[in-house]
């Protein structure tokens, strides 16, 4: 975006100042290449080479060139198909759609009331203090006392059951599909519905006031406003918000590695595709650790990059 | 279509409006004030059922988490501060930096490193985690004082050794200087600095005789404070929240909270001291709250300033 391929290029006192673009982007590129770009080629490189580490002899495997070996070892097991990398892909994005369309909308809904001056909420900050606590609550702090207050022993099965008689069995997300992928889901709404209101109220703050009060004139009502005026122009923000949570939902697993110590349970119904890359990580095995890398890193890649243009070329269609 | 204004009347948006935020408020604070119940709460007593009121036994509880000395709760909570504090400066600072070097000059290839740097956003550390290591690997079997030039680390190196009476903390510059590459932080200045940042500023500090670097430190730093104080606090939680890298990387260096948190639940709850566990959880993110607390005015204010500039 912004191509500001600007008129002053022939400047000399410009073009000498321009050298100091490329010093004050060293840090970053020095940053990048050292912490980012050699473990992407590290990993791809691992991913063609056979390396893990042997627990029953208690020794390192001898390195070699396998080629592909490692990735169809993720597909196919020797004997049959291995379904599980698709299992654990659909278990991560059926728990970020369950927690990012509550969010979206919420947060949409929340934005506009904060900014609405004909609404004039009191004590504004304070709900935005509310709603934007959990984000800073450590993700592995929060699925920890999910764990504890959902527990089959804990408060929540207690009080619904024993006490109140709502439900006929003691609550349990370790045998329960759904409950399980709905608490995961829902602590992530919880961590993020509070940071994507704030961004979009940074936003909408942005439009221009007049905007509001012409469409007002043309009588225009509190929903025309919204769908007419403030989410065309909200597309950047949430553009921006809809890629971060995108990448977000893909690397989600503190939550459900917390909740379910490790487990997936049920029956690996919450394993999210980092917790396998997790899995393989601690029985260290590189080359297969390298393939699922490089996939996830192409799944995320080609994700995100689906959104990114989607919404570009939607904005430049709009303009031509 | 703009004759049919069917919209509802203010008030009756208004009383809609309280009654939803009070919901979503006590939604968000309930967890929270269980956690504070249970965390005063004897372990007999937790295991007997929920409750709404405090107990008494908070003080044991601290005690009791104070002198578990396999799960050192104290210790990480410094950790965790020294690694989010010092990633959360140098990703900021940095950020703008490179925010500043794309917005002020104009130069050949620019257009690319910001489309290039927009590309790169996309990718989440956790899938190249595994070359990180195997490159961790490789530099530590490197001569250290090489490593030292070689990564930035210099004097920085000695501070965090200054802090390792007990333990390695070499490895928390693998936590700390990544930080310094940091797109998403980058792009969200970027896009601030556009209307923060005219250039007629930055010319203007040039006939005055002010150099670049200073121009950077003394007048755009500045100017961009409400958007740097939100992505710095964005930033340390990041950081502090960040439980699968450092789980991988502090193998055989003292643990961050999350991690401490991670052992403490491979216990099972129904032969665990549960008071215990709750106090454990309530230190973890007492401090956070408390700090949010403090500064909260500051992050929403500077927000809101922010944006209204803009």
């Amino acid at each position: 975006m912004a191509a500001n391929d600007k008129k002053s290029t022939n400047n000399k006192r410009a073009v000498n100042y321009n050298k100091w673009g490329y010093i004050f982007l060293i840090p970053f590129f020095v940053a990048f290449i050292l912490y980012n770009l050699i473990p992407l080629g590290m990993t791809v490189y691992y991913s063609f080479f056979e390396k893990y580490f042997d627990a029953g002899t208690g020794t390192w495997s001898s390195v070699q060139f396998v080629g592909f070996s490692n990735y169809i070892k993720l597909f196919y097991d020797g004997y049959e198909f291995d379904p599980r990398i698709f299992k654990y892909l659909l278990n991560t994005i059926i728990m970020w759609v369950l927690g990012f369309i509550p969010q979206i909308v919420v947060s949409l809904v929340l934005a506009q009331w904060f900014s609405d001056n004909r609404l004039k909420i009191r004590g504004s900050r304070f709900f935005k203090t509310v709603i934007y606590l959990p984000n800073l609550i450590m993700a592995s702090a929060f699925a920890m006392l999910f764990s504890a207050l959902f527990d089959k022993t804990g408060p929540i099965s207690s009080l619904l059951f024993d006490k109140l008689h709502w439900i006929n069995a003691a609550l349990d997300f370790t045998k329960s599909v759904g409950l399980a992928r709905f608490l995961v889901a829902f602590m992530n709404f919880l961590m993020w519905f509070g940071n994507t209101t704030i961004l979009l109220m940074a936003g909408i703050m942005g439009i221009d006031e007049s905007l509001y009060e012409a469409a007002e004139v043309d009588g225009a009502n509190s929903i025309q406003r919204f769908t007419r005026i403030t989410l065309p122009l909200l597309k950047p923000i949430l553009i921006y918000v809809v890629i971060t949570s995108l990448i977000g939902g893909i690397q989600m697993y503190d939550v459900p590695q917390i909740l379910t110590n490790g487990s997936g349970d049920p029956v690996t119904k919450t394993t999210t595709l980092i917790m396998y890359l997790n899995q393989i990580l601690v029985s260290k095995n590189y080359g297969v650790g390298g393939a699922l890398s490089v996939i996830l890193f192409l799944i995320t890649g080609g994700l995100s990059l689906v959104v990114y243009n989607f919404m570009y070329s939607k904005k430049s269609k709009e303009k031509s | 279509m703009n004759k049919t204004s069917f919209g509802l009347p203010i008030k009756a948006r208004r009383i809609i409006a309280y009654v939803v935020l009070v919901l979503i408020s006590v939604m968000c604070l309930i967890w929270f004030y269980l956690l504070f119940v249970n965390s005063s709460r004897s372990n007999a007593s937790v295991s007997s059922g929920v409750a709404f009121l405090p107990s008494n036994q908070f003080g044991t509880n601290i005690k009791n988490v104070m002198n578990d000395s396999s799960v050192p709760l104290l210790k990480g909570l410094l950790n965790s501060f020294i690694v989010a504090a010092l990633n959360a400066t140098f990703s900021v600072y940095f950020s703008t930096m490179t925010a500043y070097a794309i917005h002020v000059y104009d130069f050949k290839g620019k257009q690319a490193i910001f489309t290039f740097i927009l590309m790169i956003m996309m990718i989440p550390t956790q899938v190249t985690v595994l070359g990180f290591l195997k490159w961790i690997d490789t530099l530590r079997e490197l001569n250290k004082s090489i490593v030292s030039i070689f990564s930035g680390m210099g004097g920085f190196y000695t501070v965090l050794r200054s802090f390792a009476k007990g333990g390695n903390y070499a490895d928390y510059v693998w936590l700390i200087l990544p930080g310094i590459a940091a797109p998403v932080t980058f792009y969200y200045l970027k896009q601030y600095m556009e209307s923060a940042l005219p250039l007629s500023l930055v010319e203007a500090a040039r006939i005055d005789g002010s150099s670049e670097i200073r121009t950077f430190n003394e007048i755009s730093l500045p100017l961009m404070r409400p958007a740097i104080a939100v992505q710095a606090i964005f930033a340390f939680v990041a950081s502090w929240n960040n439980y699968f890298v450092p789980s991988h990387i502090l193998i055989d260096s003292p643990k961050t909270v999350p991690i401490l948190l991670a052992m403490l639940r491979s216990a099972d709850y129904q032969n665990f001291d549960m008071g215990k566990i709750y106090m454990s959880i309530f230190i973890a993110i007492f401090p956070v709250i408390v700090v949010y607390l403090i500064l909260s005015k500051n992050i929403v204010g500077g927000i809101a300033v922010g944006s209204v500039k803009g």
